[in-house]
This record gives C-alpha cells, structure tokens and sequence, in this order.
C-alpha cells in the first residue's frame, strides 16, 4: 500500500508540475514505483513536461466515467517502468470529477504503487478540492516571492482542515545571488512565516526550463544542481536524512573556477 | 417607656454633586416603593422650564428591577422632577446577565497558527500562542494577546470597548482595530522589528503603540489582582 502526496501551491506558475514530474523521475531513479496524477482538468502540463503527451490515450475523465479500465489510461515512461502518468482530460473542466471519484481513485492506484503524486492545479476552488481529496500527504512549494508565499500560506490553512498530515515546504527557485543583495526572502524568514516543515530547497535554473521544453526532466542529468535538489527532495520523501544543499558555498567555488578561466559569473 | 416607631422609609433621595440619588428599600413591595416615590416627588418643587435635566443614580440593593419596573419609575421622573436615570447600582444581576459577563470575561486561548484567509472570532479575551500571518484576522470583544509576531489584522473590543489593548511578542500588524478605531502601520519600510509592543486607544481617540510593559499602567483593569 503506497502513499498519496499532493502537489500544491494556491498561486499559479511557481512550479507544481515541474517539481512533481522531477519527483516523480528522481523517486523512480531509486527504483520506486511511482504513479503522477495530473488533475488539472483542461490545462493538462504534466505529459508534456514529462514527454509523454503523444501517447495519451484515455485520461482521468475517462476512467472516472468508467469508459476505460484505470491500467488502460495509465501511460509508462519512456525511460523508467516503474513510472507511470495518468493524464488529465483537455476537453473537459474541473467539475468533471468530484472528490468522492478522486478519493477512490487515488485508492486504487496505492495499491499498485509505492508513491502516488497528484499534480495539484492552481486556485482553491473545485480542482483543489478535487486533487486533496485522496491524498495522505500534501507537499507546498513556493517562491522566495511576497505573493507566492501568502497562497503558500492560505493553502496551509486550507490543507490543516483535510485529513492530511502536516504539509511539507518546497521553496522553488531560488536565487542565491538576490537573497545576497538581500532583494528576496530568505528561506529561513519563509519556513518562520509558514510554520511548517522545509522538505528542500531548489536554485533557479534556466536548465529547468529548458529540460522541460525538451520533454526530459532536469532530474535525469546527474550535472545539474537543481537535479540534485529534487533527487536530495526524493531521498528525503522516502525518509532518508539529507542535509539541505548549501547554495551559496557552491556557488562560490563556481564563480572562482570560472573566474580563472575569465568567464563573467 | 416609650418604644419610638421610627417607620422604615422605603426611599431615601439624597443629593450629591453629581444628581440625585434614590436608595430604595429591598424589602418591601415594589407598589410601595412607588406610592412612597409618588408623595416624595409631589412635595418637591416643580422644577423651572428650560433648567437641565436632573441625573438620577437608583441604589436598589437586592431588589431586581424588570425593564417596566424602570420604565414606570421614569415616568414618575418625568411626572414629578423632569430627570433621568442615569445609573442603577444594584447587587443582583439575572442568570443570562451573568452568564453574558461570563462570556465577555473568559480568556480563549489557541495554540496555532491563523493564516491568510482564516478568521477567528471569540468573545472575551483572546490569548493565541502563535502567529497571526498576513491576510489571517483575530476578533475579540476583549483583549488580543498574541505570543508570536502579529502580522496580519487584530480587532479588539469588538462591541465598542475602546479600553481593550492589542498585544504581541512582534508586532508588524496590516492593520489594528480597537472598537471602531482604525490604524494601519506608516508605508515606509524598514522601520525594523518591533518586539513586545501593546496597542491602545489614547485620550485623542488614535491608537498608539507603545512598549508591552506600559500596558499596565494604561489599562491597570486587565491585570489580575492576585491573593493576599
């Protein structure tokens, strides 16, 4: 019997299906069996992040109204087996499915698999109530930005009221140069705001964006940091002590590399 | 020997400086009490056209007065002397009375943290052991004690009680109300963290901060006086 993590944020943009498909990818690279649930009922980004979007067949909707059987919709990763994605409709709306049907769902599917991870669609309305519904666990990521992290906040109070344990921080793209400057929240001023634990932490990185565009999560190339972050991310979910990536040490020790070499940092 | 008769007066008028004051026996029936306030008021001069009105404390000891009860003792007022009353001092309240003071004098206390959206409304005092974030809210009638950093909006006094205070371990409100008094922090930025402040209404009607300590000096009603 697997766990059920929900993805969320309130605000919109500020990486939910990038940081579950990257989760998804680095919880399979430790060889578990990992189910990503899109939930956003037309503005379906999850198949397209992970590359998949051609192969979809039947979506949620689908298997809700029973005109497919849940193994038919579910697509496996082009690179690992024991992933898999269930797609959401693009026709249809939120109020195609309501929390009762999710709730069975995400039931059927633990059962299959270790980790199930529900890709949360921005707002609190009715895609909300919808993507919360099955879940045991709930994941908040934010930015280091005033905006992001009042939803963070708002959904945190929305979460304590569901049957769901205490949700777990996930501060996305962060930028060490600014927070320097001191032009952006600090994570340890966001985690004293929002009151909960910090699950990681991860640098903003124009490789995120471009691995997503190309269909292949950040979280398969080993170089890069904010691979790193979401596998550190991983480990953690599945209960291993990682310490938190030191962003600024790294950073120091690139900037003088390539300041030898004469390249503007 | 002759045993005086001093006949027990059912209303005593005394005059002080601020009114009239009319002590009415709780013994008796409250039609006596009436008929006697009747001859009293009758043998007193009419007061002069345009002369203000008299303002009338009732001491009514362990007698409780029905809201008719005082309606026909104003009347009398009205008839007779052209006052009001202004005050009643009694040592009797009814069940709901007490249990309505009850309410607006208990302390409610929560351990959590109110974040942006959620409201929380008590009645009476209301001590949180936590934060209030930007966009939460916490009403009370009473007193807002906030152990942790006050960073969204706090209404005290709710039903008009302008001697309620706001206090918090950091106080960086969005916004504080005390009774209908509204105020909100200056724009400028940086005017870094202030630690273990109160808020209360001054006697120019505004609300001021001030260090937590001085509360006591201003407000001496929410400290407890503790046993002998």
């Amino acid at each position: 019997m697997g766990e059920a993590i929900v993805v969320t944020s309130g605000k919109g943009g500020v990486g939910k299906t990038t940081t579950t498909a990257n989760l998804g990818t680095a919880l399979a690279l430790n060889g578990k069996r990992v189910c990503l649930v899109d939930t956003d009922i037309g503005l379906r980004n999850l198949d397209v992040v992970m590359g998949l979007e051609n192969r979809i067949i039947y979506d949620l909707v689908d298997v809700v109204n029973g005109d497919c059987r849940l193994h038919q919709a579910l697509i496996k990763d082009k690179r690992f087996e024991s992933l898999s994605l269930l797609p959401a409709a693009q026709t249809k709306d939120k109020s195609a499915v309501q929390p009762a049907q999710m709730k069975k769902l995400v039931e059927e599917l633990k059962q299959d698999y270790d980790y199930v991870l529900i890709d949360c669609p921005a707002g609190i309305e009715q895609g909300y109530k919808n993507a919360v519904a099955g879940a045991d666990q709930a994941i908040v990521v934010t930015t280091p930005e005033i905006s992001s992290v009042r939803d963070a906040d708002r959904i945190i109070g929305l979460l304590e009221k569901e049957e769901i344990s205490a949700p777990r921080l996930i501060v996305n793209r962060i930028r060490p140069q600014m927070i320097k400057t001191g032009d952006a929240i600090e994570v340890d001023e966001i985690v004293s705001i929002l009151a909960v634990d910090l699950l990681g932490i991860v640098a903003d990185d124009d490789d995120v964006i471009k691995a997503s565009n190309s269909g292949e999560p950040i979280a398969m190339d080993p170089k890069s940091r904010a691979s790193l972050a979401y596998r550190n991310i991983a480990r953690r979910i599945s209960g291993e002590s990682v310490p938190l990536m030191n962003l600024d040490e790294d950073k120091g020790m690139f900037t003088k590399v390539k300041k030898f070499f004469g390249i503007r940092a | 020997m002759t045993q005086k008769q001093v006949k027990q007066q059912n209303v005593i008028i005394k005059g002080t400086k601020d009114g009239l004051t009319f002590v009415l026996n709780d013994q008796c029936a409250f039609e006596d009490v009436m008929e006697e306030l009747a001859d009293k008021l009758s043998e007193r001069p009419q007061p002069q056209e345009n002369s203000a009105r008299v303002r009338i404390k009732l001491v009514t000891g362990k007698r409780y007065l029905e809201k008719e009860q005082i309606a026909m003792l104003q009347e009398q007022f009205n008839d007779h002397i052209s006052a009001d009353i202004d005050t009643i001092e009694t040592d009797v309240i009814t069940k709901e009375e007490a249990e309505e003071m009850r309410l607006d004098s208990q302390i409610t206390r929560l351990a959590r943290v109110v974040r942006s959206g959620q409201v929380i409304e008590v009645r009476g005092d209301l001590v949180l052991i936590g934060d209030v974030n930007p966009g939460g809210t916490v009403k009370a009638t009473g007193n807002i004690y906030v152990l942790g950093a006050l960073r969204g909006v706090a209404h005290a006094g709710r039903n008009d009680n302008k001697q309620a205070v706001i206090c918090a371990g950091e106080m960086s409100p969005s916004q504080l109300r005390i009774a209908d008094v509204i105020t909100r922090p200056p724009e400028q930025e940086g005017d870094g963290v202030r630690e273990m402040e109160c808020a209360y209404i001054d006697e120019n009607d505004q609300i001021v901060l001030d260090r937590m300590l001085k509360v006591g000096q201003v407000r001496p009603h929410i400290s407890d006086d503790l046993p002998e």
